[in-house]
């Protein structure tokens, strides 16, 4: 009895180590974070005047953290749904008893092992376009070989920003009805993020894949020939059977994959930086700049804030969901 | 599948391993045996109304589409091979897709070496780094996460669950959002600018993965086991050294590839906790390699085979732990 008592006071010390870090470096400092946003700290001399809100209503007035917001946005949407759509055909493709699967398999997903920085690298030489000068180079330069010159374009150089334009017609009625602010650049998509979306798929599809194969290949065999016996063509048996039983895998996908986009940096960092008038931008990189470059931490610290938050929603309902879901086992 | 079970193994797969081989012949590369299929489906006959000539033709469509996403996969390798491959001579806009004339070194050199009358550094100091700093950091981190995941699991305290949900938050959190307070206290711990710096972050915060691995892992090993030892008398730090700890090692497999492949490719931490050259991990040298105007292309790009290539060998070569880990990492797949 004294042995499992003494044994039970030291388990707890064996853990509390991890434990106090983990209160300290996360938590704790979340808490610092948070608090540092409410203060009036703007240079290296720290300065915890409160502040109250004022760092983050001064954000939104911020033409960069508007942009990067949007940025997100766009970047999240294609990267989710590249990802997901890729991920789930080469799953049920290489599920159809294909010779060399294996080969296939490690080819799409070897980009994970890779860091973000080496993809950036060679995505920026891959998607460079290059200048009248120099002529194409790297992809537009096969597509100029391959005849498909027309399909040539700045790829990340490209500024462009896809949005209402408030003059047009659509513009002019969103502005009647009171909605003239979605008739803006900060509600649109910018064309230089899809290269980034691009190589971001090239990284992680493969492991997309690979979430949703070991997802096809927990479907019990039975539940195919049972489909089959009743008549159902392939097809329907992937939309009425297979697809909704995929459903769990598409949520995990979707949570993971989408706080990594939020949370994404290196990527943009080595492959095109803010990029013009912030068409690549995103938060993460602003908070970096803010804080480590400009010195002015409570603006940073109000950026770190939001972002957390941002996964905090996303990420939050997931964990309870599975921790409860797995005691109840 | 659990995270339980793609960390535990492939002990349930075993079976049909046998029954894959005579229907698809040989496997030689890395397979993550855990999506591997289940036995009944290998017996699955296509049951398709139309002619067979019509089936074959969407077999060949199969094969196009997946050889066709193979060679968007491979397009880059491609790219960085040939380029890193070229003389100095050759690197132009117009011949980048060609084939080097020969295989001409010279850029392998530079990129590891630098060349110091052109003010370019080379990587070799900076993966030597990364490697003073990933195994450390993997080897210290594994260990606690596997005294964890053992006190999580064998001796379950009240409220471990809620303990262990509040760790796995950690795993998920932008470390912008701790950034401010960690430089400082890493200069107050005299830590900041140095590689034991480095390590010590990327112990901590890889605490609430190499925890769920190993909690995972050890909720697949039965209690029983545990129980009875501690009727025989033997003690918590027994029971770990002479029970769970030999049975460990496909755990360890995992979480170690994981943490070192992680830590590695980890840039945030290093370009703010190190700001001299000397101490940089290899990605942040790469990142400044690439973003200088007087390296030439293929410099950069035999700069990048070199930093990616301790984590591509692994993958290579431990590719199904990798894969493992990559699934546990989902939580629940």
């Amino acid at each position: 009895m004294r042995q499992v008592t003494r044994d039970r006071l030291l388990s707890l010390l064996l853990i509390s180590p991890s434990v106090i870090a983990i209160a300290v470096f996360v938590y704790g400092f979340i808490g610092f974070t948070a608090f540092s946003s409410l203060t009036k700290w703007d240079s290296l001399l720290p300065d915890f005047t409160f502040v109250g809100l004022r760092n983050y209503a001064k954000l939104f007035t911020v033409d960069r953290f508007l942009c990067d917001l949007r940025n997100t946005v766009t970047f999240t949407v294609l990267f989710l749904a590249g990802c997901l759509l890729v991920g789930l055909l080469l799953a049920i493709l290489l599920d159809q008893r294909i010779k060399g699967e294996g080969v296939f398999r490690s080819v799409y997903l070897f980009p994970m092992a890779i860091s973000f920085i080496v993809t950036g690298v060679v995505w920026r030489w891959l998607l460079n376009p290059g200048t009248l000068q120099t002529g194409s180079s790297g992809i537009n330069l096969l597509l100029e070989r391959a005849g498909l010159g027309f399909l040539r374009w700045g790829w990340f150089t490209d500024p462009t920003i896809w949005h209402i334009a408030p003059e047009s017609a659509v513009g002019a009625f969103l502005v009647r009805i009171g909605l003239g602010g979605l008739a803006s650049p900060y509600v649109g998509v910018s064309l230089g993020m899809i290269s980034v979306v691009i190589a971001a798929i090239w990284q992680l599809s493969g492991y997309t894949m690979a979430l949703y194969l070991a997802g096809l290949r927990a479907i019990p065999d039975e539940l195919r020939e049972a489909a089959r016996v009743d008549g159902a063509s392939e097809l329907q048996l992937y939309r009425h059977i297979i697809l909704p039983l995929l459903q769990p895998v598409t949520l995990s996908a979707v949570i993971i994959l989408g706080h990594m986009s939020l949370k994404i940096f290196d990527l943009v960092v080595s492959m095109t930086g803010p990029g013009p008038a912030f068409s690549t931008d995103v938060p993460a990189f602003f908070m970096f700049d803010t804080t480590f470059r400009g010195s002015n931490y409570a603006q940073g610290a109000a950026i770190a804030t939001l972002l957390l938050l941002l996964v905090a929603v996303l990420v939050v309902p997931y964990l309870l969901y599975t921790v409860r879901t797995e005691a109840e086992l | 599948m659990t995270a339980d079970e793609s960390a535990r193994g492939n002990t349930s797969n075993q079976g049909s391993e046998a029954h894959h081989r005579e229907h698809r012949g040989e496997e030689s590369v890395s397979v993550p045996s855990v999506v591997k299929r289940s036995p009944a489906s290998s017996e699955r006959v296509p049951t398709m109304k139309a002619g067979r000539f019509e089936i074959r033709w969407g077999r060949v469509a199969v094969y196009v589409v997946l050889v066709a996403a193979a060679l968007f996969y491979l397009l880059p390798v491609y790219l960085l091979l040939i380029t890193g491959m070229k003389s100095f001579q050759e690197v132009s806009l117009a011949r980048m897709w060609e084939l080097p004339s020969g295989l001409h070194f010279d850029s392998f050199a530079k990129a590891w070496l630098g060349r110091e009358a052109e003010g370019i550094r080379g990587l070799s100091e900076n993966i030597m780094n990364s490697f003073y700093l990933a195994i450390p950091a993997t080897l210290i981190s594994a260990l606690m996460g596997s005294l964890n995941g053992y006190v999580l699991t064998k001796w379950k305290f009240r409220g471990a669950n809620a303990l262990f949900t509040l760790m796995l938050f950690g795993m998920f959190i932008p470390y912008q959002s701790i950034l401010i307070p960690l430089v400082q206290t890493l200069q107050r711990m005299q830590l900041y600018g140095s590689i034991p710096g480095l390590i010590f972050v990327h112990v901590v915060y890889g605490l609430p993965i190499t925890t769920l691995i190993f909690r995972n892992y050890y909720a697949g090993i039965p209690s029983e086991l545990v129980e009875a030892a501690k009727i025989d008398g033997a003690g918590l730090l027994g029971i770990y050294r002479h029970i769970l700890f030999p049975i460990s090692m496909p755990g360890f497999v995992v979480v170690m590839i994981w943490q070192f492949q992680s830590i590695w490719n980890d840039f945030l931490f290093g370009v703010i906790v190190t700001s001299r050259p000397a101490v940089q991990p290899v990605t942040v040298a790469l990142n400044n390699m690439a973003g200088s105007y007087i390296v030439e292309w293929n410099v950069q790009m035999a700069g990048s085979l070199l930093a990616a290539l301790p984590t591509l060998l692994v993958f290579i070569f431990l590719g199904q732990y990798f894969m493992r880990g990559l699934l546990a990492g989902s939580l629940k797949g």
